[in-house]
């Protein structure tokens, strides 16, 4: 494996153009060896594409992209070391379980006895070994998309792509799976890249996420940080639940104003912003933290309660802050009960300074 | 097992291909004779001559007339056998025919071989346009036996009268060409135009109208005398009517086409095309052959119709064969669209 | 650099990408044979064809004389307005009757609907010329049921249009059982749901539906009759229509220059046919959606009894017409010696290739099927799943769709125009069985490419993906994957070509050589002499073999199905 220093895989101004759509643009990343590293944004913003790119299976029009100090931009996807997980998984129909992984251990390199043992080790890795002789549609979506896993690790690739691979799953194997395929990645330490829609997949399994949107990197970052210190708005909004409004900058340092009735609002991330700047404003329903009137803090603001959602662990409020303006809040049901949290009830509220995210708007 | 299965099956298709491939000179050989005739005068003559294998292209007078005059700057024909003499005739005309003289064929009748030296064609036999009459039908829809071409004008014919095509069927042209001979031209074309009326279809091929009476479609065909006695001696309800006043008559003659590859095996074939062994063959089917003293073997001719064959200049009438075609064509091609 | 991984394999030997470059160049050069084949069966001749319509008999440039000629000659332009009649009134027929055929065997639950189904196909086995010389049977002046046509000739227009109802029928039927069985079943439930009466549920929910399918088969149907030869010229008598004008021209008259001019003319309504069938089809895959729910029909007795009256009325005119074929196949002399004789199938009796003909077609059928099926369906594979096809793609995408527009009589012509001219290399495949084998091809090319692309479509796009991440060259796994999950739509491929190919006239009947006549045109041909009982029996003996074919299909298919198609059973 590459040395720690030098990074695995670089991405340099890799841009794609589909007809006039611009797919992929002036796009620059690098991957570490062994890192795990997700493409997360909403569809058509690219990720699969820029997958694509780096497998060769969608050649960039313009760009480098280095694997191990070699570059690989012209070469084509059999020249190139990689294993893929599709979305659909493309196992072989008509090839049971140890012919879909043993499909690339071919020619001199592996003899039959070679061969064989690799397969089964690799169904034994996945635990399939008592399935080895059934045929793809003989076995449950997760079963299948082991197979795929196995399939694709079988050449040892230096680099594992997973397209969307938990996608076709129910919830509760796809939450199973994506644990396992973080075990393993973690136990072979190949370096890793997986293309999502779900950020709570993204977030939960990755050592770095790539937010993208429009064809272009919106962030990168570890998972905590996308969701902590969103670098602009459009990360802010896409990575987990926020309430937005429109603010000014006011005089005193972190002071946010919103709206014609003076509705006030400390920012930390506001400090040092000129006077009067235009300000996008993101607060997430955890932040919220809920008193009755009369016993919040400094910067607590009065807020009435207009809907009540249950969601198992948490109940989601809506919240009324001045006429105009709405916040969520989220807290367990019985500190709800407690508060006696039901719509039409007025409640203080406060956010931490240091939470409330802030971002200049463009115009 | 399964790819051997296929690669035999491929092997078995390709096979014959390479086959074709033969030590034996083949002759293509283009032909207006008729299908049964075809099979039997190969093997004969390939027996005769080992080392020459014929392939046959076959198709009507007019037909393979066209087709050698339209391949004239490309010819795939090596030999003409068994040709209408009109035709042969006409490609003199347009010097397709290479000239030589076939070992014996100073002994055919005069009027039965080429009149230059070398001969450009020899000919084979004669055979006349005829009337197959369906005794059946005629029974049923009550109609005249006819004895001349003068009574097929009768209204009782109407719809029941088939004839061949001229412009494809060397029998239907050698049947205008006589009634053009003994009526003379106007009055023909005057008797055709009436006949037309009673006509109910052209066919395409010569020996089509008496295969379609005999088997009752019609109760009168103008076809050639060889195939009525072929249908009569297979047992059709026909009667074979040589009209009386006058009957028009085609020789079938064989040439070798100038610019064959194969010439000496052309020689060889036009020497054999003129055998007495040949013209027993002929035999078998006309009862007029070009060698005088060959005993034909075909039963069931009428007898004594030798003497109502019109007097034919074949050279005249052979240059103005595209023009009467045409008038052909013109007056009753054209009319004869759906009549029921 | 190839890169040692800590185990001492090496990952990438310069080798493997000088592999992957040839891999490229393989797959682009399968796409420039079929680019080759296609110009050299295809482009090429029609262009001669066009070319020349525009010529006099010596080769000069005419201009538009002979159009001249064409339209101030009544008869030819009388033959275009037989041709468009005759058609009109056959779609006008067997459309109807097809949609009612189809109806039933898809809306209702009459019994025995394997059966009909199975019947309903037999004509496609058939060569055209068959249904026209068991009519002459039936409805000649001897005929059996001479007294049907109430003094009129068979020999005519009456002919055509029944034997084209019975050639055309299945075509019709098979399109309108497809459409009607695509039909969304929730439409039905909604129409129930808002108190539709059976009437206004057909009339609003069943037809709409099926329009596009029914343009489908009228276009269909329309187009065959329109450039059909063989029973025209069975049974057309004196009647003149555009294909046997065609004949006319080239074969009997030699001017294959008005040849040219009314073979353009045969192709104008087939291209239009062409136009507004992929329109239709166009418009039909857009109200297709991927969830509809499949109608099941119930059992009503006052449907589904009369509907049952129907199809065993439609089956048995199938049947019955296939019956006398064969029947007066084995006559001795019709009408007069009844007697039953299997001499009318000595054919060298009535015909100088004899059996001959028969072998030669099953060769050329067979080398068609062979042939055909690995070029149709390698070209489908490259340009459905090649790398990057491009504008050669696009260009043999196009190509791939132009037969079905271009009438086998049309095809034919342009053929001896292409390969007989002095000047062309390739002349000395005339007359051989490979010209007709490629003909045969190039005719039959759309339906058995568009069947190629659509199993192929059904697979996972990602496979050749899946593989070159693997290492393994594409065409390696089309061989281990795509051909044997595709091999009943394979097989289906072959099938249809030596099928087509057996049964065909008008392609070849320009084309066949001293030793390579086909057993369809040694039926034209003894149909021509007069020999209706031999031309019969030749038909019959096609028959048999392309039943056989398709029964050996049936066979193998499940063979097959047992050997590849393992991994569908759960």
């Amino acid at each position: 494996m590459a040395s720690g220093a030098a990074p695995y895989l670089v991405v340099e101004e890799v841009s794609k153009a589909f007809g006039t759509v611009m797919a992929l643009d002036g796009v620059s990343l690098t991957v570490a060896a062994g890192e795990f590293v997700s493409f997360l944004g909403p569809s058509g913003c690219g990720k699969t594409t820029l997958l694509r790119a780096i497998a060769g299976l969608d050649p960039a029009n313009s760009g480098r992209i280095l694997q191990a100090g070699r570059d690989i931009t012209a070469l084509a996807p059999a020249a190139r070391d990689f294993g893929i997980v599709f979305q659909s998984y493309a196992l072989f129909p008509n090839l049971t379980v140890a012919e879909n992984i043993a499909y690339g251990l071919r020619g001199p390199a592996w003899p039959k006895p070679r061969r064989a043992s690799r397969v089964a080790e690799l169904v034994e890795l996945v635990g399939l070994t008592e399935h080895v002789r059934k045929f793809p549609a003989q076995l449950s979506g997760g079963q299948q998309q082991r197979v795929a896993l196995a399939r694709a690790l079988a050449n040892e690739p230096g680099l594992l792509l997973l397209d969307e691979p938990l996608s076709a799953l129910d919830a509760i194997v796809r939450l199973h799976l994506r644990q396992e395929i973080r075990t393993l990645q973690q136990r072979l330490g190949v370096t890793t890249i997986m293309v999502t829609h779900d950020q709570e997949e993204a977030l939960g399994v990755s050592d770095r996420v790539v937010v993208m949107n429009h064809g272009r990197i919106a962030q990168i970052g570890r998972p905590e940080d996308i969701y902590r210190r969103p670098a602009n708005p459009f990360v802010a909004g896409f990575v987990g639940r926020s309430a937005t409004f429109i603010a000014w900058v006011e005089a005193a340092e972190g002071l946010l104003q919103a709206g014609q009735d003076g509705w006030r609002i400390a920012a930390d991330a506001a400090r040092g912003m000129p006077r009067g700047t235009r300000v996008e404003v993101f607060i997430r329903p955890e932040d919220v933290r809920l008193t009755r009137p009369g016993e919040g803090g400094a910067g607590s603001f009065p807020v009435t309660v207009r809907h009540w959602e249950f969601l198992g662990p948490v109940c989601r409020l809506t919240l009324a802050a001045g006429p105009q303006r709405q916040l969520e809040a989220d807290l367990p049901p019985d500190a709800a009960h407690a508060l006696g949290a039901m719509p039409g009830a007025a409640l203080a509220a406060e956010v931490p300074p240091e939470r409330v995210l802030v971002f200049a708007a463009d115009a | 097992m399964f790819r051997r299965t296929i690669a035999f099956g491929l092997s078995l298709l390709l096979a014959p291909l390479a086959a074709e491939a033969q030590q034996r000179t083949r002759l293509t050989v283009y032909t207006a004779l008729e299908n049964e005739q075809l099979q039997p005068l190969k093997q004969a003559a390939e027996a005769a001559l080992r080392d020459i294998e014929i392939a046959w292209v076959r198709d009507s007078t007019g037909v393979i007339t066209a087709r050698l005059i339209a391949e004239r700057q490309n010819p795939r024909a090596d030999m003409i056998w068994g040709v209408s003499v009109f035709s042969l005739l006409q490609m003199e005309g347009l010097d397709m025919l290479e000239p030589y003289t076939p070992l014996g064929a100073e002994a055919l009748r005069p009027n039965f071989r080429s009149d230059r030296k070398p001969m450009t064609w020899t000919g084979m036999d004669a055979f006349v346009s005829a009337i197959c009459f369906n005794t059946v039908v005629a029974q049923a829809r009550n109609l005249p036996r006819p004895t001349t071409w003068a009574d097929l004008l009768n209204p009782a014919f109407r719809g029941q009268i088939v004839m061949p095509n001229p412009a494809s069927s060397g029998t239907g042209f050698l049947t205008i060409a006589g009634w053009m001979g003994s009526m003379g031209e106007a009055p023909a074309w005057d008797f055709m135009t009436k006949l037309h009326e009673n006509v109910q279809v052209y066919t395409h091929s010569g020996s089509a109208p008496c295969n379609n009476t005999a088997r009752g479609e019609y109760g009168v065909g103008i076809s050639l005398d060889m195939r009525a006695v072929t249908l009569k001696n297979q047992g059709a309800p026909i009667e074979i009517i040589v009209p009386t006043d006058g009957v028009g008559f085609d020789m079938e003659g064989t040439a070798i086409h100038r610019g064959t590859r194969n010439a000496e095996a052309a020689k060889r074939l036009a020497d054999w095309a003129v055998t007495r062994d040949a013209m027993e063959m002929y035999g078998r089917w006309y009862a007029v052959l070009a060698l005088p003293g060959v005993q034909p073997t075909v039963r069931g001719y009428p007898a004594e119709f030798e003497q109502r064959l019109v007097s034919m200049d074949f050279r005249a009438i052979a240059t103005r064969r595209d023009q009467i075609l045409r008038d052909w064509a013109a007056r009753f091609d054209g009319k004869s669209a759906p009549r029921n | 650099m190839p890169e040692t991984r800590p185990d001492g394999t090496v990952a990438l030997p310069a080798a493997a990408q000088q592999r992957v470059a040839g891999d490229a160049l393989l797959l682009r050069g399968g796409l420039w044979i079929t680019a080759s084949v296609l110009a050299i069966g295809l482009v090429l001749p029609l262009a001669t064809l066009f070319v020349r319509a525009f010529e006099d008999r010596d080769g000069g440039f005419a201009g538009l004389e002979n159009f001249g000629r064409y339209v101030t000659t009544p008869t030819l332009l009388a033959a275009a307005g037989n041709s468009l009649w005759i058609a009109a009134a056959t779609t006008a027929i067997v459309v109807p009757v097809a949609f009612f055929y189809a109806y039933a065997l898809t809306r209702s639950c009459m019994p025995m609907q394997a059966l009909f189904r199975t019947v309903m196909l037999i004509p496609v086995l058939a060569p055209s010329l068959l249904p026209a010389l068991a009519l002459v049977y039936l409805f000649g002046n001897q005929g059996m049921l001479k007294g049907l046509l109430l003094g009129h000739s068979v020999y005519g227009p009456i002919g055509i249009v029944m034997a084209q109802c019975f050639y055309c029928f299945p075509h019709a039927a098979i399109i309108m059982a497809v459409a009607l069985a695509t039909t969304d079943a929730r439409f039905y439930e909604a129409a129930e749901a808002l108190r539709a009466g059976r009437g206004r549920i057909f009339a609003t929910v069943t037809l709409p539906g099926a329009r596009y399918g029914l343009v489908s088969a009228a276009v269909v149907v329309f187009t065959l009759v329109v450039t059909d030869f063989g029973i025209p010229k069975v049974i057309g008598g004196q009647f003149p229509v555009l294909a046997t004008d065609v004949y006319k021209q080239v074969v009997g008259l030699q001017d294959f220059n008005m040849g040219a001019v009314v073979g353009l003319v045969l192709l104008l309504p087939a291209i239009g046919a062409y136009l507004l069938d992929r329109w239709a089809q166009g418009k039909r895959a857009a109200t297709l959606s991927g969830r509809a729910v499949p109608y099941a029909p119930r059992p009503r007795r006052q449907r589904d009894l009369p509907l049952l009256v129907f199809c065993l009325g439609v089956a048995s005119v199938l049947a019955g017409l296939l019956g006398v074929a064969a029947w007066g196949s084995v006559i001795r002399f019709w009408p007069y010696n009844l007697s039953l004789t299997l001499d009318n199938y000595d054919f060298a009796r009535f015909d100088a290739a004899g059996w001959d003909s028969l072998l030669v077609s099953v060769r050329m059928a067979g080398l068609a099927a062979i042939l055909g099926t690995v070029l149709i369906f390698c070209t489908a594979w490259l340009l459905e799943r090649g790398t990057r096809p491009g504008r050669l793609g696009s260009i043999l995408r196009f190509a791939a769709t132009l037969p079905l527009a271009v009438p086998g009589l049309v095809l034919g012509l342009a053929f001896i125009l292409f390969f007989n001219h002095p000047a062309n290399p390739l002349g000395v495949l005339y007359g051989t069985l490979a010209i007709l084998v490629l003909n045969s091809v190039v005719h039959f090319y759309t339906v058995a490419h568009l069947t190629a692309v659509t199993a192929i479509r059904q697979l996972d796009p990602e496979f050749e993906a899946a593989s070159a991440s693997l290492k393994v060259p594409a065409w390696l796994t089309c061989w281990r994957v795509t051909v044997p999950m595709c091999l009943p739509a394979i097989l289906d491929i072959a099938v249809y070509l030596f099928v087509n190919t057996m049964t065909t006239v008008s392609a070849v009947i320009f084309l066949y050589g001293p030793d390579t006549k086909p057993a369809s045109v040694a039926v034209v041909h003894m149909d021509e002499a007069g020999q209706a009982s031999a031309a019969a029996a030749m038909a019959v003996a096609i028959l048999g073999v392309t039943l056989s074919a398709k029964l050996l299909q049936l066979g193998t298919a499940r063979l097959v199905e047992r050997a590849t198609q393992r991994w569908r059973r759960r």
